[in-house]
C-alpha cells in the first residue's frame, strides 16, 4: 500500500510540470502584455521609455527563460509574487476568493451527493417502471442542461415569487461572511450560497446519479444478492448492506473527479450570480494579461484535480485490494 | 474483452446488412431503442432545420426593428423578440447553423487527432508510449473550459477560433478512450502478420488498427457533439465565443436576459430550451449508439 502510494504521489510531479510549462508558455503567446494595456487604459499617451519601466517594474523585461525559472522557484517556495494588475500579493487574492468557490463547491457536492444515491438506488431498483423512467428523465436533462441557463432560471423565479409575494421583484446581492462563528452567518451564507451550488450541482448530480443506477444494476445480479435473498434477509438490509456498499467504489470516483472538475466549472456560474470567485477571478487576469496571476490560478486548479485523482485512487486502492498490485 | 466484442460488433452488422426494407430496419430499431430514435428524431429536425433556415425562418436574424422591441411571443413573433426587436425564432433556427457547425467540426476534428495520437501511441508502445500518456494527463488536468479560456484568449473570438478551444481539450479525451482499445488489437495475431509482411507502419495503423477501433471512436464522437454545443453556449454567454451580430444561443442568453428577467422573459428562456433540446438529443442518440456498438454495455 505504502509502495502504491509512493508511487502516485511521483507521478504527480511530471503531470504538475507539464502544466507550469503549458501555462507559462500558452500566457506568453497571447498578443499584447499588460503593460500595453495599463497604459492604454489610463489614458495618458505613452512613448517606448514609459512603457519600458512599466514592465520592468512587473518584471517581464528579463529574458523568458529566467522568468520561468522565477515562476518555478516561486511554484515550489508558494511564493507567486504580486499581481500584476493590482499590485498586492497573490496568495492574499486568492486565498479571498478561494473560500467561497470552495463553499460552493462543497455545497455543490453535498446536494448532488444527497440527490443522487437515493435517486440512482431507487431507480435501480424500480428498472423499468414509471419511477426509473422519472428519475432517467430527470438524469439525461441534467445532462443537457447548461449550468449557466439553470442560474438564470433560479434568479427569474426568486424574482418573480418576491415580486407576488411582496410586490418588488428583489434578488438578494451573494454576499459571503467568512466568518463562521456565529448562527446568523451560518444562516446567511447557507440561505444565498444555496442557489449557485444548486446551478452547479444539478448536473453534478445527474451524473453521480446514472453512475449509482447503472452500478446498483450490476450489483444486483451478482450471486451474493440471490443468496442474501435466499437466506431470508429483508430487502432494506439486502440493499443498504449488501448492494449499496459494493456499488458505491465508482459512485465514489465519479463524485470525486467532478469535485475537480467544478472549481472550473464555476467561471460560468459565478459569471450568472455575479459572484466573486476563483473563476471570475480567472476570466479577469486572462483579459488583463496579468501572466503571474493566471499561472498562479491554473495551478491551483490543476493541483486541485491532481490531488483529487489521487485522493480518488488511493481510496480506490485501499478498497480494492487487486489494484495495488497491477 | 475486445476481440470477443468484436465478434459480436460484426454479428450486429451483418444482421444489419441482411436484405430488409430500410422502413422496416426503422421500425425495428424505433422499437427497440425508443429513446434513441427520439434523440434521432431531434438531431435530424435539428439539421434539416440549420439546412433550411433561410425557408424555415419567418424573419431575418439580424435585422434590427426598433418599432418592435421586446415584442411578447404573439401571432406576429411566435416567440416574442429581443431588445432589438429582432424575432427570437428566426435567432433560434440561426443559431442551430452555428451550433451544429462549431458541434460538428470540432467533435469530428478532435475526434480524429484524437484517434491517431491513441492508435500511433498504443502500437509503437514504449518509451513513446509513457510520454504520450504524460502529455495527455497534462491536458487533462485542465478544465475543458478553463483550456478553452486560454486558447481563445491567444487566437481571439469568433467561430473559428470557438472551434479551436473546443477541439483541442478533445483530443486526449478521444486519444485516451481508443488507445485502451488499441492495445488489446496489438496483441491479436494478424497485426504481427501485417508486420511479418514488411508493412510500413503507417499501413498498419491507418489500415489494420484504426478500422477496428472505430466502435468507441463513433461512440466518442457522439458524445462530443452534444458538450461541443454546451461548450459553445458556454463560451459565447462568457462573450469569448461567437460575437454579435451572428446568432448564437448562448450569445442571446447574455445580451438582455438578465436585465430583461422581468419585463420579456422570453429572451431568457427559449434560447435556453433551444441548448438543452439539442443536447438532449444528442445525448439521447449518442446513449442508443453506445448500446449498439458497445454489447458489454448494452444489458444495462
Amino acid at each position: 500500500m505504502y509502495q502504491y502510494i509512493l508511487k502516485r504521489i511521483l507521478l504527480m510531479i511530471p503531470t504538475l510540470l507539464g502544466a507550469a510549462i503549458l501555462v507559462f508558455f500558452l500566457m506568453r503567446l497571447i498578443p499584447g502584455d499588460i503593460c500595453e494595456l495599463r497604459l492604454a487604459g489610463s489614458g495618458a499617451t505613452f512613448n517606448q521609455s514609459s512603457l519600458d519601466i512599466c514592465r520592468r517594474e512587473v518584471g517581464i523585461d528579463q529574458p523568458v527563460i529566467v522568468q520561468f525559472g522565477q515562476f518555478l522557484r516561486g511554484l515550489v517556495t508558494f511564493d507567486f509574487g504580486k499581481s500584476m494588475w493590482t499590485g498586492r500579493p497573490i496568495v492574499e487574492e486568492i486565498g479571498l476568493r478561494f473560500e467561497l468557490s470552495l463553499m460552493i463547491a462543497i455545497l455543490a457536492t453535498i446536494t448532488a451527493t444527497v440527490i443522487a444515491i437515493p435517486l440512482g438506488t431507487v431507480s435501480a431498483i424500480k428498472q423499468d417502471t414509471w419511477i426509473d423512467y422519472a428519475v432517467r428523465a430527470f438524469t439525461i436533462a441534467g445532462i443537457a442542461m447548461p449550468s449557466f441557463w439553470l442560474g438564470i432560471l433560479i434568479i427569474l423565479g426568486i424574482l418573480f415569487t418576491t415580486q407576488w409575494w411582496t410586490g418588488i421583484p428583489w434578488m438578494p446581492p451573494i454576499e459571503y461572511r467568512s466568518d463562521w462563528t456565529s448562527w446568523d452567518n451560518i444562516a446567511n451564507n447557507l440561505a444565498l450560497l444555496i442557489w449557485p451550488a444548486l446551478a452547479t450541482g444539478y448536473r453534478y448530480s445527474a451524473v453521480a446519479a446514472r453512475m449509482t443506477r447503472s452500478a446498483m444494476l450490476e450489483v444486483l445480479r451478482e450471486d451474493y444478492i440471490r443468496t442474501a435473498r435466499a437466506k431470508g434477509l429483508v430487502e432494506r438490509l439486502i440493499i443498504r448492506r449488501h448492494s449499496l456498499k459494493n456499488a458505491m467504489l465508482p459512485v465514489v470516483t465519479v463524485i470525486g473527479i467532478e469535485f475537480a472538475f467544478l472549481m472550473g466549472g464555476l467561471v460560468v456560474t459565478e459569471q450568472v450570480f455575479n459572484l466573486n470567485g476563483l473563476g471570475k477571478l480567472f476570466v479577469e487576469s486572462v483579459t488583463n494579461h496579468d501572466y503571474a496571476m493566471t499561472q498562479a490560478l491554473v495551478m491551483v486548479v490543476v493541483s486541485v484535480f491532481v490531488f483529487t485523482n489521487f485522493i480518488v485512487d488511493v481510496f480506490y486502492a485501499w478498497l480494492d485490494p487487486r489494484i495495488r498490485y497491477r | 474483452m475486445a476481440v470477443t466484442s468484436e465478434v459480436q460488433v460484426e454479428a450486429q452488422f451483418e444482421a444489419f446488412a441482411e436484405k430488409k426494407p430500410v422502413t422496416s430496419v426503422v421500425l425495428d430499431l424505433m422499437r427497440r431503442k425508443p429513446l434513441g430514435a427520439a434523440g434521432a428524431i431531434i438531431v435530424i429536425v435539428m439539421i434539416l432545420t440549420a439546412a433550411f433556415a433561410d425557408v424555415v425562418a419567418p424573419y431575418d436574424p439580424v435585422a434590427n426593428s426598433f418599432a418592435n422591441m421586446n415584442q411578447a411571443p404573439g401571432w406576429l413573433h411566435w416567440l416574442g423578440t429581443d431588445q432589438f426587436g429582432r424575432d427570437m425564432l428566426a435567432r433560434i433556427i440561426y443559431g442551430a447553423r452555428t451550433a451544429l457547425f462549431v458541434g460538428f467540426t470540432s467533435a469530428l476534428v478532435g475526434g480524429t487527432i484524437g484517434l491517431v495520437l491513441g492508435v500511433g501511441s498504443a502500437y509503437f508502445g514504449g518509451r513513446i508510449d509513457l510520454f504520450f500518456q504524460r502529455v495527455m494527463d497534462i491536458f487533462m488536468a485542465f478544465p475543458l473550459i478553463i483550456m478553452a479560456l486560454a486558447v481563445v484568449s491567444i487566437f481571439g473570438t469568433g467561430a473559428q477560433n470557438v472551434i479551436i478551444a473546443i477541439t483541442i481539450p478533445f483530443i486526449p479525451r478521444c486519444a485516451r478512450v481508443v488507445r485502451s482499445s488499441a492495445l488489446a488489437i496489438r496483441e491479436v495475431p494478424y497485426i504481427d502478420a501485417a508486420r511479418a509482411n514488411g508493412f510500413s507502419h503507417s499501413r498498419i495503423i491507418l489500415r489494420h488498427m484504426v478500422p477496428n477501433v472505430m466502435a468507441p471512436f463513433l461512440i466518442m464522437i457522439t458524445a462530443f457533439v452534444g458538450q461541443a454545443i454546451l461548450l459553445e453556449a458556454s463560451l459565447s454567454y462568457l462573450g469569448l465565443g461567437v460575437q454579435e451580430p451572428t446568432p448564437a444561443w448562448g450569445l442571446m442568453l447574455q445580451g438582455g436576459a438578465e436585465e430583461y428577467a422581468l419585463s420579456a422573459p422570453w429572451m431568457a428562456i427559449f434560447p435556453g430550451l433551444a441548448i438543452t433540446l439539442a443536447v438532449f438529443g444528442f445525448n439521447l442518440f449518442g446513449d442508443a449508439v453506445r448500446d449498439v456498438l458497445d454489447p458489454r454495455m448494452r444489458s444495462q
